[in-house]
């Protein structure tokens, strides 16, 4: 199997389709911006890039072209936080996973060695159709996980799109917990790591150690230093929190650290307060279906979230939050179809179709500043496009074809092989174990 | 059931035998054990004569009716079929026109209560993680039915009857109880009437990781199995001590809680649900119910069930399965999308599980994932009968079967009138009866339970 697969991804790699010119016609067209679907529209892709998409678009004449009728095209799901790629089996399978992180360092680790492009998680992601992620280290014995990168999806070694986007850190009550037992421990551990950022700052070269630092320092040298581009707001800063007083502390630090580039992440009873986060602009990947009091800060928790702080105007995506976030990305897509499903509940608030796949889609892209590069089939965007077998945001429909760059990926994964051994059961003349 | 026949016909020759034999003190006869002493205490709440018009009805048991009618009250179905079946007097009429009908959902492995939200410390009860045999402990008494989950759960999920068990860290970890989806002040308020107790029993990680953590056996699969042997070499010689008690009288032998539950599974009156992953533990599991002469009524997550499909078909097993939960631990990293069709494909019992307190929300959903993954597969299960996953054999797993599970009249009137197709992500329930009383209604705020522990709490009573 590995043979097979290993070949299948080699024969991807070596074929020069990045620069093919690919119209995918007919189909039905959603770009993932916000807007409705469109009918009989047409995707047009050269050089891995997108170049137009809807109707009326001229198909050259040397472009392979792919008939969609009947289908549904979407720019690839984008992963709005996950652990994706860092673990193969989450439980009880030694050396498979890498979400834990308690060594001696936090903010200055990098998640980016920990992701292993073959990952069986990445092959299932794929199949259904997540084309990018956004991948979180987890935090260890510090509140500062480290840092996150954007990853795509694709069957090849160079996974990584974007390293070291932004510092994840935790100031709910896993952040009260790791801090010794209050939010208000983890607070000052904060201001003081940035402190400590601030001193280094300063310094021509943060991480030479010619310089010396002050002496009542409680971060290492590499972590203090790692944290200087988020102090100069040079990278994003993505901040776990539930409570709605939670939330209201984290925006207060934009008037202690004016450069700060924040995000909210989880944000279960962001509702509650959400004219407050829009008008900090900040912002939020939420957990799109999560309405139990699980824990003391989500209390609130409600479906309706997510709809409601769209409708005050903050700009809202979807992440797996402390939900299998290593390997169950495709449920995304179906989460976003239950948002759509609220507007036909009085007292609920949901989204509309277009804004639910955009929250799967052009939102987390926006939320780290990578609108113009992915999440949407705007002219210019790196060419990752699904071609569904129905409605998206049903999780009956399947991914036909997933293009990642403009290339078209293998969707085969263990999974599928597995389910044609075993697809017919009577004995044969050789054991299962031939069936390859 | 031979070796109960066999011992019946052994007693009456014993009985035989004694007749002419020299009059000793008659032995004082035997007292039987109270099996219910945690009895239930539900009463259905009152409801309206209610007839359901031009729906699309799936009965439960493989059934559609495209211009469907629906009729119940007093609690039970009193007639279903197309629109020639007329409307009694009196009856309120929905009309039903672009909506859905289906028996209610029936979770077969819930831990509502007993792993209730929130999840602190303070509520987690559904592990008695002390040893590896704790047949005597029951899951009704630490399910709190203040948990807010049940009523996401009825209000999101259309969930009208739940089996709460015990969790895996043991290879016994207890006995279940199913539940109507009724607030109660007490469990027993919402213990269903006349189910039978299910007993949880565990093979592979959990418990060999759990004990053999702490340097105790087990610390493998085959110290799991050999410790689970050992344990029903206990029941059998229990079993034979009670036999002879209840056939011969004297004096009442002394009782054990965990043995006691062990021998209600031998007697037939305590349905196994055993939590099991692997094709091949599945395969132990089932020649250990021959050795000791038991039935597994369900494997439970059951992810390579798809493996074994024609051996479970052939023994009657059902298996409660996800739609695609895979690799979040080692015995599950051969999960694969087309289990629950193969399993149904093979003619074995297929049902989707939840094991959780969200997933328990969208059962539906998960079964639409599960039933279009089949077709792709070329297997075409329709709608209709794919709702059995959700109803009917659950009720079977549950043995009450007899009771709910399937709209067919006489039957319990738990009823879900979906607002859409119920196998789309953009359908709910409207509104949901249980026992005829309705216990939902999506447009009116006050058919919506609340829990006590949400009361004065920030969202009470939002619609969540």
């Amino acid at each position: 199997m590995i043979g097979r697969v290993l070949a299948a991804l080699l024969a991807v790699v070596a074929a020069p389709a990045a620069a093919e010119t690919i119209a995918i016609t007919n189909g039905i067209v959603a770009k993932g911006d916000g807007s409705e679907p469109i009918q009989g529209g047409t995707v047009l892709i050269r050089n891995g890039r997108i170049v137009a998409a809807g109707t009326g678009v001229r198909i050259p004449a040397e472009a392979q072209v792919i008939d969609a009728t009947g289908k549904w095209v979407t720019p690839g799901i984008v992963g709005g936080f996950s652990r994706l790629g860092l673990s193969e089996v989450d439980l009880s399978a030694d050396g498979s996973d890498d979400t834990s992180a308690n060594g001696p360092f936090s903010a200055a680790i990098d998640v980016v060695p920990s992701i292993n492009p073959l990952a069986s998680t990445i092959a299932v992601s794929r199949a259904d159709g997540v084309t990018r992620a956004l991948v979180a280290p987890q935090t260890g014995k510090s509140i500062f996980a480290g840092q996150g990168a954007v990853i795509d999806t694709g069957a090849d070694m160079d996974p990584i799109t974007r390293p070291r986007l932004f510092q994840f850190v935790e100031l709910g009550e896993g952040g009260a917990a790791t801090a010794g037992g209050s939010r208000s421990s983890a607070h000052v551990l904060f201001r003081n790591a940035l402190r400590e950022a601030a001193e280094l700052a300063g310094f021509a070269r943060p991480i030479a150690v010619r310089r010396q630092r002050s002496e009542d320092v409680l971060l290492t040298r590499f972590d203090a230093a790692a944290l200087v581009p988020v102090l100069q707001g040079r990278q994003y800063l993505f901040v776990h929190v539930e409570r709605a007083s939670d939330i209201l502390q984290v925006l207060a630090l934009k008037r202690e650290f004016p450069s700060l580039k924040l995000v909210l992440v989880g944000a279960s009873e962001g509702w509650t307060v959400a004219d407050r986060i829009a008008r900090a602009g900040v912002p939020v990947i939420a957990s799109a279906v999560n309405d139990l009091p699980a824990s003391f800060e989500q209390l609130a928790a409600t479906q309706s979230n997510v709809g409601r702080m769209r409708a005050a105007g903050v700009n809202v995506a979807i992440g797996l939050i402390d939900d299998n976030d290593t390997r169950y990305l495709f449920e995304q897509r179906q989460y976003a179809g239950n948002l759509v499903a609220l507007t036909r509940i009085p007292g609920a608030t949901g989204v509309s179709w277009g804004e639910a796949l955009a929250m799967i889609t052009s939102r987390p892209a926006q939320a780290i500043g990578m609108g113009g590069e992915i999440g949407s089939l705007a002219p210019g965007r790196r060419a990752d496009v699904v071609i569904w077998s129905g409605d998206p945001l049903e999780g009956s429909s399947a991914a036909e074809a997933v293009f990642i760059d403009g290339v078209r990926q293998p969707l085969e994964t263990h999974q599928t092989r597995l389910r044609d051994r075993y697809r017919y059961l009577p004995r044969r003349d050789l054991p299962e174990a031939y069936r390859h | 059931m031979m070796p109960r026949w066999g011992a019946l016909a052994a007693a009456v020759l014993t009985l035989g035998g004694c007749a002419g034999m020299e009059a000793k003190p008659k032995p004082a006869p035997p007292i039987h054990v109270n099996e219910d002493p945690y009895p239930s205490t539900y009463q259905r709440y009152p409801g309206v004569l209610t007839v359901i018009r031009h729906a699309t009805v799936f009965d439960g048991d493989g059934h559609r009716y495209n211009d469907g009618t629906v009729v119940f009250g007093d609690g039970s179905i009193i007639a279903i079929g197309g629109p020639e079946v007329p409307s009694p007097a009196g009856a309120l009429e929905i009309d039903g026109t672009g909506k859905w009908v289906t028996p209610g959902i029936i979770d077969v492995h819930s831990h509502l209560g007993d792993y209730p939200s929130p999840g602190t410390e303070g509520n987690s009860d559904g592990n008695e993680a002390t040893s590896p045999a704790r047949p005597e402990v029951w899951a009704e008494h630490s399910v709190w039915p203040q948990d807010p989950g049940f009523s996401r759960a009825l209000i999101n999920g259309g969930v009208t009857t739940l089996q709460i068990l015990p969790g895996s860290a043991n290879l016994f970890g207890g006995r279940s109880v199913v539940l109507k989806n009724v607030p109660a002040r007490t469990t027993q308020g919402m213990k269903f009437p006349g189910a039978p107790y299910g007993l949880k029993m565990a093979c592979g990680e959990n418990p060999k990781r759990v004990y053999g953590s702490k340097g105790n056996m087990p610390a493998t699969r085959m110290g799991n199995i050999a410790l689970t042997r050992a344990t029903w070499i206990k029941a059998q010689a229990y079993k034979r001590k009670w036999d002879k008690y209840y056939r011969n009288g004297g004096d009442m032998p002394e009782r054990d809680l965990a043995m006691e539950t062990l021998m209600g599974v031998l007697n037939g009156k305590i349905l196994v649900h055993n939590h099991c992953y692997r094709a091949d533990e599945m395969a132990i599991m089932i020649d250990m119910s021959h050795e000791f002469g038991y039935k597994i009524s369900a494997f439970h997550h059951a992810v390579e069930s798809y493996k074994i499909a024609d051996l479970l078909a052939r023994e009657g097993i059902c298996s409660a399965m996800w739609a695609d939960w895979y690799g979040f631990k080692m015995e599950s990293y051969d999960g694969i999308k087309e289990n629950i069709p193969f399993v149904h494909n093979s003619g074995a019992c297929a049902i989707v599980h939840s094991d959780d307190p969200n997933g328990i929300q969208r059962l539906n959903q998960e079964a639409a994932k599960a039933l279009a993954d089949g077709r792709r597969a070329g297997i075409n299960i329709p709608d209709e009968v794919a709702w059995e996953w959700l109803s009917r054999n659950p009720a079977k797993a549950l043995g009450i079967l007899d009771k709910t599970g399937t709209l067919a009249p006489g039957k319990m009137a738990d009823v879900v009138l979906w607002n859409g197709d119920p196998f789309s992500d953009y359908s709910r329930p409207q509104m949901v009866w249980i026992d005829g009383a309705l216990m939902y209604d999506m447009n009116d705020p006050k058919r919506r339970p609340v829990s006590d522990f949400e009361l004065g709490q920030p969202g009470e009573a939002d619609t969540k």
